[in-house]
C-alpha cells in the first residue's frame, strides 16, 4: 500500500498544483515531498519487517495481459528515498525564487515525481513504459519553458534523443511480450523467457540504447551537457541527480535478469564504452569555462564508471554501483546547489568571471568544498565506498580496463580542483565582491546534503545493507 | 589502555569540530588552547599506550570498532592496529604534533580570527588522519588516512587562497599524490583480488604462502611503492614537495618535513613481508630511493630559498630512507624517521623563525650575520644541521650510518653513491648555516631594525626537538659501540615474519668502525669546504652558469613534466572538446536531424498542387501495382 | 461476337477517359473523359454479364444492376460537378483547371 501511496502522493498534488497561484504551489510542493519522504521511511521500515507487503498487484488492461504491480525492492526503496531526497532538497533551495506561472511549474515538477518513482517500482514493462514517459514529458516541458536563452532548440535534441531511445524500448519491450507464453508483461515472466542467444543479442541493443541515451555513456551523451545548461537549475538537479538513473536503474532491473546472455555477450562492447567515456569526459571536463558544463560533463564521467561496474556485474561493483547510485545524486544535486545559488547571486557562470567567493562567503565555499571532495570520492566521504567497491569489481573483471578507468580519479582531481580555483579561492573581482553568504533555506538544504555526504561516508553500512539483496539477485543471472 | 586507542584520533578530530564550528565564536586563545590542547592530551594517550606496547612479550592487537565495507565475502572493518610500529609513529606525530601546535599559536597570531581558527582546524584535521593512517588495521584504512592527509597539505598549503601561486602548489601536491594513490588503489585492489583481504595479518600470510618471487606480490609491491612515491616526494613524483613549501612554515615542518611524507616509508615498513619476498622489487626501491636522494641534494646544493634548501633536503632525506628499505634495513629506516622528524622539524620551525624575524622574506643571499640577533634560533639550528649532517654524537649520525653500513653489506656502489649523498648534504646544509647566520647583514635597514630574536612559545619548541636531536640517536646505539640497539630489539616482532625470507648481511666490527671513520672525516672536511667558501659570503649578483644553472632550476624537471605531460594532455583535452565533441559527435547528431529536415524540403516538393500531376501520379500507381500483381 | 472485343474497346475507351483527365485543362472536357470511363466500365460489365449468360448461369443479371449504380453515381455526379464548374466559370471566367491551383501551400 505503502508503494502506491508512493506514486499517488506526488500525482495527486502534482495535479492539484496546476493553476495554483502565489505561494501556494512551493508550499504544496514542499508538504508533498516532505510526505513523499514520510512515506519512503515508512516503506524502510516495513522492508526491515515484511518486505513482501510492499508489493502491489492490481488489474490494469487485462486483455494486453498488463497488471499495475510496483513494488520496492532494496534498490527501488533506495531509489525512491533518493528521489523524495532529491525533491524536498530542491524545493527547499528554491523556495525564496519566484518562477513565472509557479502553478504548473511544481505541478510539473511533480509530475515528473511521480513518473520516477513509477519507474523504480514498477513490475510491469508496459507499466514501466508508462511511468518512463510519464517521467520524462514534463521535463521537456519545464526545460522548454523555464529554460535558458537556447532552450527550445536544446529542448528539442533532448526530445529526440530520449524519444528515440524510449521508441527502441518500446519495440523491445513489445517483442519481448510476444514472445512470452501467457502474453504478459509482467516482470516475472519477462524474466523466464530464456530466449535463444541470437535473439538476445540484437534485443539486448534495443534496450542498452535506450538506457544509454538517458545514462548518458559515451558517445550518445551530447544531449546532456547542453541540457544540462539550459534547463532551469531545479530542473537540472533532478535530471543529474536523479533521472539518470533511471537509465542505470533500467539495466539493473529490465536488462542484465531479462536478457543475460546479450548482456554477457555485448559486455566487453558496453564497458569499452564507459571506459572510453570517463577518460574523454573527463578530459573535455578540465577544459571547460562554463561552471555548469563542467559539471556536466564530470557528471558523464563518474556514470561511465557506474555503467562500467554493472557490465562487469560481480558482487562488489553491484553493491558499489548501487550505492553510488544514491550517493552520485547527493553530491552531485549539491553541486547544483551551489551553481544555482552562485548564478543566482552573480548572474555568470564562465569560471573566469568567478573568484575569490571564499573570502565572502565562506560558508558556502566549506559547503562547496566538502561537496567537490565527496564528488571526487575522498575517504570518508560518500563518494568513496561506491567508487571504491566499483573500481575493486572492474579490477576483477579486468586489470587493464580498470587502470585505464582509474586515470578518472586524477583526472577528476584536476578538474575539480582547477573549478575550486577559480570559482572559490583567489582574489575577488568587483562582481564576486558582492557576493553574500547563505539564506537559511540554502543552508538548510546544503546542510542536510553534507551531513548524508559525511553518515554515508563514514557508516555506509545500512546502506549497503539495503541493496544486498538486489546484488544477489542480479549476480545470480549471470 | 590499548581498548582506549580510539581516543588518539578522536581527539584530534574533536579539536578540528570545534574549531572548525566555532571559529566565529572563539577567541584565538580559545582556538590554540583548544587545537594544542588536543593534541597533547593525544601524546599523553599515545605515552600510556607506547608504555604497555614496550612491555615485553606484547602481542599486536586490533580494536574493531565498526563494520565499514561489507560486499559478499569482501568485509572491511574499521579497526585500529596497535603494535610497535604503530605506537612508535604515534608517539612521533603527537609529539612533534604538539610542540608544532604550540609553535603555530604564536607564528600564526597575524592571521585574522577566523583564519586562525581555520589554521588549527586544518591542523587538527591533519593529525587525526595522520593518525587514522599509522592507526589503520588494513589497507582501506591507511588509505583513509592517507588520502586524508593529502586533503589537508592541499588545505594547508594553499592556506592563504588569495594567492594564485599558492594555489598552483597546493593542486600540484593533491593531483600528484592522486597519481600515487591510484598506484596505491590498484595495489589494494590486487589483494582483493589474490588474498580477498586487506588486513594486514591476513595479508602477509597468504603473500608468504606463495613463496619467493612471486608474481602477484611483485605487482603488490610495486604498485604500493608507487602510492609510496607520491606520498613520500620520491622520483619521478618528487616535484610537488618543493612547491609544498608556499604553506606557512610550522606546516612545512609537520607535514612536509616529520610526518606526512614519512607515511610512504611506514608503508613499506609496515608491509616489508611483501618487499622481503620479491629482492628485485627491493631493488627498485633502492635504487629509486638512492637516486632520489642524490637528485634533490645536487639541486639542494644551489637553491636560495631557505625553505626550498630544507624542501630538497628532505626529499633527499626520504630518499635515503628508501634506500634503507630497499636494502633490507626496515628498522634503520623507522630510526631515521624518527630523527629525521625531530631534526627537520626543527631546522623547519628555526627557518620559521628566522623569517618570523625578517618580516617574511626567505631568500637566504638577503640575510647574513643573523646568530647575534637570534641566538636561541641559531644554536638550535647549528644542532639541526649538524644532526643532518651527521656528526658522531648527534641522532642523525647514527640512524644514517645504521644505513649507510647495511647498504655497504649489500652493495658497494650503492654504499659510494650514498655516501657522496651524505657528503652533499653536509655540504649544503652548512652553505645555507653560513650564509644565513654568518657573515655580514645583507638586508634592509629596516629589517635589521626589525630584528628580534622570537618569543619564548615559539624558541621553546626549538629548544626541546634540539635537545631530541641530541639524545634522540641513543635508543639506537650501533653494536660496535657494544651498546644493545634497543629501537631494534623493540620492533623485531613488526619486522619478524619477514626475517625468514630475508639475506642475512654480517659486517666485520673493525669494517663498521673504518666506515663510521670515513664517513666522520669526509662529513667534516666537507663542513670545512663549506666553511671555506660561505663563511663570509658576499652576494655578487651574478648569474649561474653551466651546472650550477641546472641545478639552480632544478635540472628542468618541471618544465620537462609540462612539455610531456600537462601541455599534451591540454592539446588533447582541446582536441575532445572542439575537434571530436563538437565537430564530431555533435556534429554527427546535428546532422541528422538536418538530414531530415533538407528530406523533408526535398520531399515537399512533390505537393505541387497541381491535379493533373497528382492524378497522373495516381494512374501511374495503379499501373504499377497491376504490373506487381501480374508479376507475382 | 467473342467477349474479347468488348475488353478491347472498354480498355481503350477507359485509356482515352484517363489520358483526357491527364492531358486536357477544360474542365468540361476533363468531366466527360471521366464519363468515359465510368461508361466504358459500364460496357465491361455488360459484356461480361452476357457472356456469363450465355455460358448458362442464372446469376449473370447481378452485373447489370451494377451498370445501374454506376449510372445513378455518374448523373448524381454530374449534377454536382456541373454545378461547381459553372461556379468556377462564373468566380474566375474560365473552366481551366490550372488556375484552380489556390489551394496549394
Amino acid at each position: 500500500m505503502l508503494t502506491v501511496l508512493l506514486i499517488l502522493i506526488p500525482l495527486v498534488t502534482g495535479l492539484l498544483t496546476f493553476g495554483g497561484k502565489g505561494s501556494g504551489p512551493k508550499v504544496l510542493g514542499l508538504v508533498s515531498s516532505l510526505a513523499s519522504l514520510a512515506v519512503v521511511a515508512g516503506a524502510l521500515f516495513q522492508f526491515q519487517s515484511a518486505p513482501e507487503g510492499l508489493q502491489v498487484t492490481a488489474a490494469w488492461i487485462p486483455q494486453l495481459g498488463s497488471t499495475f504491480s510496483v513494488g520496492l525492492d532494496g534498490m527501488g526503496l533506495m531509489l525512491c528515498l533518493l528521489t523524495a531526497i532529491a525533491f524536498l532538497l530542491v524545493f527547499i533551495t528554491i523556495y525564496n525564487r519566484d518562477y513565472e506561472r509557479p502553478g504548473s511549474f511544481y505541478g510539473l515538477m511533480l509530475l515528473s515525481q511521480a513518473g520516477l518513482v513509477g519507474v523504480f517500482t514498477a513490475y510491469d514493462a508496459l507499466l514501466f513504459y508508462v511511468f518512463w514517459e510519464l517521467a520524462l514529458i514534463p521535463v521537456y516541458f519545464l526545460c522548454s519553458m523555464w529554460g535558458g536563452e537556447k532552450r527550445v532548440p536544446v529542448t528539442f535534441k533532448f526530445f529526440i534523443y530520449t524519444f528515440t531511445g524510449s521508441l527502441l524500448m518500446l519495440v523491445g519491450i513489445i517483442y519481448l511480450y510476444l514472445q512470452s507464453p501467457d502474453r504478459s508483461f509482467s516482470y516475472a515472466s519477462f524474466t523466464n523467457l530464456n530466449l535463444p542467444a541470437q535473439e538476445q543479442s540484437w534485443l539486448f541493443w534495443l534496450l542498452f540504447v535506450a538506457f544509454a541515451i538517458k545514462m548518458p555513456i559515451f558517445p550518445f551523451h551530447t544531449w546532456q551537457p547542453d541540457t544540462y545548461e539550459q534547463s532551469p537549475t531545479p530542473v537540472t538537479m533532478i535530471l543529474s541527480g536523479v533521472m539518470v538513473k533511471m537509465g542505470l536503474f533500467g539495466v539493473l532491473r529490465w536488462l542484465l535478469p531479462v536478457l543475460p546472455q546479450g548482456a554477457f555477450m555485448w559486455a566487453d562492447v558496453a564497458i569499452v564504452l564507459s571506459v572510453i567515456g570517463i577518460v574523454y569526459a573527463s578530459c573535455i571536463a578540465m577544459v571547460q569555462q562554463d561552471f555548469k558544463r563542467l559539471i556536466a560533463y564530470s557528471s558523464i564521467a563518474h556514470i561511465g564508471l557506474m555503467s562500467a561496474a554493472i557490465f562487469a556485474n560481480n558482487e562488489q561493483s553491484l553493491q558499489g554501483i548501487q550505492v553510488q547510485m544514491f550517493n552520485h545524486g547527493i553530491n552531485i544535486i549539491g553541486l547544483w546547489i551551489v551553481v544555482e545559488i552562485i548564478q543566482q547571486r552573480l548572474k555568470v557562470k564562465n569560471m573566469e568571471e568567478l573568484g575569490g567567493i571564499a573570502q565572502y562567503a565562506p560558508r558556502m565555499a566549506i559547503f562547496l568544498v566538502i561537496i567537490a571532495l565527496a564528488n571526487i570520492a575522498l575517504p570518508l566521504t560518500n563518494g568513496f565506498v561506491g567508487e571504491f567497491l566499483m573500481f575493486s569489481g572492474l579490477f576483477q573483471y579486468n586489470i587493464w580496463v580498470m587502470a585505464v578507468a582509474g586515470l578518472g580519479i586524477i583526472l577528476a582531481a584536476v578538474y575539480t580542483l582547477n573549478m575550486l580555483q577559480k570559482v572559490i579561492f583567489g582574489e575577488s573581482n568587483s562582481l564576486t565582491a558582492t557576493t553574500t553568504d547563505l539564506q537559511n533555506t540554502e543552508l538548510v538544504a546544503l546542510s542536510l546534503i553534507v551531513i548524508v555526504i559525511l553518515v554515508l561516508g563514514v557508516y555506509p553500512r545500512p546502506m549497503l545493507e539495503l541493496v544486498s539483496s538486489t546484488t544477489e539477485l542480479v549476480n545470480s543471472v549471470f | 589502555m590499548i581498548n582506549l586507542v580510539w581516543l588518539v584520533p578522536f581527539l584530534p578530530l574533536l579539536g578540528f569540530l570545534i574549531n572548525g564550528l566555532g571559529r566565529r565564536y572563539l577567541s584565538k586563545s580559545q582556538v590554540s588552547i583548544t587545537g594544542s590542547g588536543v593534541i597533547l592530551a593525544a601524546f599523553a594517550v599515545s605515552v600510556l599506550i607506547f608504555l604497555d606496547v614496550r612491555q615485553p612479550g606484547f602481542q599486536a592487537q586490533e580494536v574493531p570498532l565498526f563494520d565499514f565495507i561489507s560486499a559478499g565475502t569482501l568485509q572491511i572493518p574499521f579497526a585500529f592496529r596497535v603494535d610497535q610500529l604503530s605506537a612508535l609513529f604515534l608517539l612521533i606525530i603527537t609529539g612533534v604534533g604538539s610542540l608544532i601546535h604550540i609553535y603555530s599559536a604564536t607564528y600564526m597570531h597575524d592571521e585574522s580570527k577566523e583564519g586562525f581558527a581555520r589554521y588549527f582546524a586544518y591542523l587538527n584535521l591533519f593529525v587525526f588522519s595522520m593518525l587514522i593512517l599509522v592507526l589503520g588495521a588494513n589497507y582501506v584504512m591507511m588509505f583513509i588516512g592517507w588520502e586524508g592527509v593529502g586533503l589537508c597539505s592541499y588545505l594547508l598549503i594553499g592556506f592563504w587562497f588569495k594567492n594564485t601561486a599558492f594555489n598552483n602548489a597546493a593542486k600540484k601536491a593533491f593531483i600528484m599524490n592522486r597519481i600515487g594513490d591510484l598506484g596505491f588503489l590498484l595495489g589494494i585492489f590486487f589483494m582483493i583480488m589474490q588474498f580477498g583481504s586487506v588486513s594486514f595479518p591476513e595479508v602477509f600470510e597468504k603473500a608468504a604462502a606463495l613463496g619467493l618471487n612471486n608474481g602477484t606480490v611483485a605487482a603488490i609491491a610495486l604498485l604500493l611503492f608507487v602510492g609510496a612515491m607520491g606520498k613520500s616526494a620520491q622520483i619521478p613524483l618528487y616535484t610537488w614537495l618543493p612547491d609544498a613549501m608556499a604553506g606557512p612554515t610550522p606546516v612545512s615542518a609537520l607535514i612536509h618535513a616529520a610526518t606526512m611524507v614519512t607515511a610512504g616509508i611506514y608503508m613499506v615498513a609496515r608491509s616489508n613481508v611483501l618487499y622481503t619476498l620479491v629482492p628485485h622489487i627491493q631493488s627498485v626501491v633502492a635504487i629509486i630511493g638512492l637516486a632520489t636522494a642524490l637528485l634533490a641534494a645536487s639541486i639542494a646544493l644551489k637553491q636560495n630559498d631557505i625553505k626550498k634548501v630544507l624542501a630538497y633536503s628532505t626529499v633527499s632525506q626520504l630518499g635515503y630512507m628508501f634506500l634503507a628499505l630497499g636494502v633490507g634495513a626496515y628498522t634503520a629506516a623507522v630510526f631515521h624517521v624518527m630523527t629525521h622528524a625531530f631534526f627537520k622539524a626543527l631546522l623547519f620551525l628555526g627557518s620559521g623563525s628566522v623569517i618570523h624575524a625578517m618580516g617574511g622574506e626567505q631568500d637566504i643571499r638577503k640575510m647574513g650575520g643573523l646568530k647575534k640577533y637570534l641566538p636561541t634560533t641559531h644554536w638550535t639550528f647549528l644542532v639541526g644541521c649538524l644532526a643532518i649532517s651527521g656528526i658522531p654524537g648527534l641522532s642523525g649520525f647514527f640512524s644514517k650510518d645504521e644505513i649507510l653500513a647495511h647498504t655497504f653489506a649489500h652493495s658497494k656502489v650503492l654504499y659510494v653513491l650514498g655516501l657522496l649523498g651524505a657528503l652533499m648534504t653536509a655540504f649544503y646544509m652548512f652553505r645555507l648555516y653560513y650564509i644565513t647566520f654568518c657573515g655580514k647583514f645583507r638586508g634592509t635597514h629596516e629589517q635589521e631594525h626589525h630584528l628580534h630574536e622570537s618569543s619564548a612559545a615559539m624558541t621553546l619548541p626549538l629548544v626541546i626537538l634540539a635537545i631530541l636531536s641530541i639524545v634522540g640517536g641513543y635508543i639506537g646505539l650501533p653494536e660496535v659501540l657494544g651498546a644493545p640497539h634497543w629501537l631494534a630489539a623493540y620492533l623485531s616482532p613488526v619486522f619478524a615474519p619477514s626475517a625468514p625470507f630475508a639475506e642475512a648481511h654480517h659486517l666485520q666490527h673493525s669494517t663498521e668502525w673504518m666506515l663510521m671513520g670515513l664517513s666522520t672525516v669526509l662529513v667534516i672536511v666537507f663542513i670545512l669546504l663549506a666553511r671555506r667558501q660561505y663563511v663570509r659570503y658576499e652576494d655578487s649578483g651574478r648569474e649561474n652558469t653551466g651546472l650550477a644553472k641546472v641545478l639552480e632550476n632544478k635540472w628542468y624537471v618541471d618544465e620537462l613534466y609540462d612539455a610531456v605531460i600537462v601541455k599534451p594532455l591540454g592539446m588533447l583535452s582541446r582536441f575532445f572538446q572542439d575537434a571530436l565533441e563538437k565537430g564530431g559527435i555533435d556534429r554527427l547528431v546535428n546532422g541528422i536531424g538536418r538530414g531530415v529536415q533538407w528530406g523533408s524540403q526535398q520531399a515537399r516538393r512533390v505537393q505541387s498542387g497541381q491535379v493533373g500531376f497528382y492524378i497522373f501520379a495516381m494512374v501511374i500507381g495503379i499501373i504499377v501495382l497491376f504490373v506487381i500483381g501480374l508479376l507475382l | 461476337m467473342p467477349v474479347q472485343y468488348y475488353i478491347f474497346l472498354s480498355i481503350a475507351l477507359f485509356c482515352i477517359g484517363v489520358m483526357g483527365v491527364l492531358m486536357r485543362r477544360n474542365a468540361i472536357i476533363i468531366f466527360m473523359c471521366i464519363e468515359l470511363m465510368l461508361n466504358a466500365v459500364n460496357l465491361l460489365l455488360v459484356a461480361f454479364s452476357k457472356m456469363w449468360a450465355d455460358a448458362g448461369r442464372v446469376d449473370a443479371a447481378a452485373a447489370q444492376i451494377f451498370v445501374f449504380f454506376i449510372m445513378v453515381v455518374a448523373a448524381a455526379e454530374v449534377a454536382v460537378g456541373l454545378a461547381i464548374i459553372v461556379m468556377v466559370y462564373r468566380n474566375t471566367h474560365s473552366v481551366d483547371i490550372n488556375i484552380l491551383n489556390r489551394l496549394k501551400n
